[in-house]
């Protein structure tokens, strides 16, 4: 029986697997769009731009994203101006505002991440491409880019994490991720700390497999800070 | 004293502490779950009291057995599993007497009996749907036939619950395949959702969605379809309690019955839900 | 009600109950992260003293906390703490149920999660610290509490603010979990008073301004705390 309830509860919440993958992937992608607008703004030196992207920094970092994805969900959809808008069809679905609440939250970090990267391009290299004539293209493709890329690495793969301990928080607004189905299992059937269990485990493997993949592109990507093999 | 003592001393009269929290066996103070957000079994006023019909019998029957009833709040997923941890002694909440709850829990003799209704947008095609009070379990066929009007009329479309109810069960079971099913830890997010759009349909007991429909917001709705009663929905709401307690449970059955005999219970139902709702 | 009443002070307004919401998001976090200070230390020190067992036990905690969802931790631990409790006080001969009051349970989650964190702020503060100060405190035959009292722990404090700092916002916003317990914070209060008034918006919009402006003024407390912990100190050139 222990046995059997055991295989039900994991391959249950295995099901709804998809549903925390999909959330997790579309808002870091979205995500990292807004944050790359959201970081040109901070660093273009127009006041007005560089406020805006500040103050939104400062409110997606420091507001709860509990707090967040409440007010994406049922405070935007009890303002008669949002549902007459063209945002309705989009917003009304749970899906679909889930996603934009967690990529707004998430750009917030992302952008600061891009930020120090970008901060972090020794000058002296920029300064070179520019005097051999690169064009700001290129000097964004080959030097700018790499660079910051591999800078950003660890902590991107921090944050990557922390989305996807955040996708639990999806079974406050209707959506059946591994979460919400663990807590039923244990609301239908009494057991309480089996579903948890199973689910927990479920988060860390994930992890630990993000982590690993995340370290793996780190060493791809950093052949010259190797030991010379011998 | 050494350092073993000092702790185990320490950690004993913590647990002291809270001991306070542990009954003793002759019953002289009863601790009630309720969620405080069903209104109008139970809600929450602004300065945290929990009141409605609900606390009104609570304290009314409790003060026949002689005991002092203390209300907490807890919210209704947690209802069943708070009440075997011992948070709490007796659920309030509401409750359908199920047989499916009745492996888990004992129940009192039910104290209200009200039908589950629909409730949806006046601009929805489905608010045309006329219907009226059916017994699941008297009239079968009567139900049988307004089930099968339901399901034409729901077809494609979203109905929104509470999570582990009777209309939950309800809803899923017989809905498979032909509407989608929302279900929200709280009525309040889910009626958020009705009134926003996002499902066409709620499903609740009649006097919650009395109520809903009584405020404000609420003006482009109403009800629609049959009211059922009996069947998945049950034979009327209860006070749940653990079935180590038969004890406190035959006195709450004497003092419901004296209630209902002198017409307390009456008197609360016409304050909150405006009908008489005694079992019958 | 417009929502200026809503979250007004008047009779039937909100605005008390969300003030003391913040409040006690305010106590929870901080027993939180003192909770987390305890566990975090605890960690380090197996870690760094070198003992092979306590430092596994130590990188597994640390392991565990940090790749499990918060919402989960929470539950767990709302669940699991009061099932302990009883069953300990009934081992002790007390009878029937001991609750775990709902702060506890949620400043110990908030706490255990901190914890694994802090554990890496308190271990690179250590190692920050200049060995030759250990090694002269060594020298001169100092003990070891008054080794501890006089250069570890103030030095470590110093170099651990700024994580401290950002680990405190981080238990600020992971309070806002503890909702789900039914501890009266400000998630909560949120969500009753949205409930009660159908006003989401207004509640949802007030409780994120509310904590921010916690995490602003924690903020500040935190750089006036850097700024005086670290004056004297000589900045290395960059």
């Amino acid at each position: 029986m222990g046995a059997d309830f055991l295989w039900t509860t994991f391959t249950r919440l295995l099901g709804a697997l998809d549903v925390t993958l999909s959330v997790w992937a579309l808002s870091i992608v979205l995500g990292a769009f807004i944050a790359a607008g959201i970081t040109w703004m901070r660093g273009s030196g127009v006041r007005p731009l560089v406020y805006f992207a500040k103050a939104y920094i400062f409110v997606f970092r420091g507001a709860p994203l509990l707090v967040q994805l409440f007010v994406v969900y049922y405070g935007l959809g009890s303002i008669p101006a949002v549902r007459a808008s063209i945002f309705w069809p989009f917003l009304r679905d749970a899906f679909d505002c889930a996603v934009l609440s967690y990529a707004l939250c998430t750009a917030a970090y992302q952008s600061e991440i891009f930020r120090g990267a970008l901060a972090a391009v020794p000058h002296g290299q920029i300064e070179a491409a520019r005097a051999c004539g690169m064009s700001r293209v290129t000097l964004f493709r080959r030097i700018i880019f790499p660079i910051a890329l591999r800078q950003a690495l660890p902590a991107y793969s921090t944050e990557v994490i922390s989305m996807t301990k955040a996708t639990a928080l999806v079974s406050m607004v209707t959506l059946w991720d591994v979460m919400s189905v663990a807590l039923k299992i244990r609301n239908d059937t009494l057991v309480t700390y089996t579903p948890l269990i199973v689910a927990g485990a479920i988060y860390f493997v994930l992890n630990y497999l993000i982590a690993r993949a995340f370290i793996a592109v780190e060493h791809w990507l950093s052949p010259h800070l190797r030991a010379r093999p011998n | 004293m050494s350092t073993v003592k000092f702790i185990g001393a320490t950690l004993a009269s913590t647990v002291l502490l809270f001991a306070g929290a542990a009954q003793a066996k002759d019953w002289k103070t009863v601790v009630i779950g309720m969620e405080g957000a069903y209104e109008p079994y139970n809600l929450t006023d602004p300065s945290g009291k929990i009141v409605g019909f609900e606390p009104d019998v609570a304290v009314d029957v409790c003060a026949r057995i002689k005991v002092e009833c203390k209300i907490i709040a807890q919210d209704w997923d947690g209802m069943i599993p708070g009440l075997q941890a011992g948070k709490f002694d007796v659920i309030m909440d509401g409750m359908s007497i199920t047989d499916e709850r009745k492996k888990q829990i004992d129940f009192s003799i039910p104290y209200t009996q009200t039908p589950a209704a629909f409730a949806t947008s006046k601009s929805s095609p489905l608010a045309k749907l006329a219907g009226k009070v059916i017994s699941l379990t008297g009239e079968k066929a009567a139900g049988d036939a307004a089930i099968k009007e339901l399901k034409t009329a729901l077809k494609g479309k979203t109905i929104g619950v509470q999570v582990s109810t009777t209309h939950a069960t309800f809803a899923t079971e017989t809905f498979k395949g032909v509407a989608t099913v929302k279900e929200y830890k709280t009525t309040d997010e889910r009626d958020l959702d009705l009134k926003s759009g996002r499902i066409d349909a709620v499903l609740d007991d009649q006097p919650t969605i009395v109520s809903m429909l009584s405020k404000d917001d609420a003006k482009d709705f109403t009800t629609f379809g049959p009211e059922f009663t009996g069947g998945a929905f049950g034979v009327g709401a209860g006070m749940g309690l653990r079935k180590t307690d038969a004890d406190l449970t035959a006195k709450f059955n004497g003092a419901l019955k004296a209630a209902f005999a002198d017409g307390s219970i009456k008197k609360y139902s016409l304050k909150w839900f405006k009908i008489d709702t005694t079992p019958r | 009600m417009n929502w200026t009443t809503a979250l007004g002070f008047g009779d039937r307004s909100w605005g008390p109950a969300m003030v003391e919401g913040a409040v006690m998001t305010l106590l929870v976090s901080t027993a939180g992260l003192a909770i987390g200070a305890i566990l975090g230390s605890l960690v380090a020190w197996a870690k760094l003293s070198g003992a092979k067992f306590a430092g596994a036990i130590g990188e597994g905690y640390a392991a565990l906390f940090r790749g499990l969802p918060e919402l989960l931790v929470v539950y767990f631990v709302y669940f699991g703490s009061s099932a302990l409790l009883t069953a300990f006080a009934n081992l002790v001969g007390i009878e029937g149920f001991v609750g775990v009051p709902a702060f506890a349970a949620g400043s110990l989650a908030v706490g255990v999660i901190s914890g694994a964190y802090q554990a890496e702020v308190f271990r690179g503060a250590f190692l920050a610290i200049a060995k030759g100060e250990l090694e002269a405190a060594r020298s001169v035959g100092m003990g070891r509490w008054l080794m501890f009292r006089r250069i570890i722990a103030p030095q470590v404090l110093r170099f651990a603010i700024p994580g401290l700092g950002n680990l405190w916002q981080v238990a600020l916003k992971d309070s806002s979990l503890i909702s789900v317990t039914g501890l009266a914070e400000l998630m909560r209060e949120s969500q009753l008073g949205a409930g009660s008034t159908h006003q989401p918006f207004t509640f949802y919009v007030a409780g994120g301004a509310l904590y921010l402006l916690l995490t602003a003024f924690s903020d500040r407390l935190f750089e006036f705390a850097e700024a005086r912990a670290t004056r004297g100190m000589r900045r290395e050139a960059h």
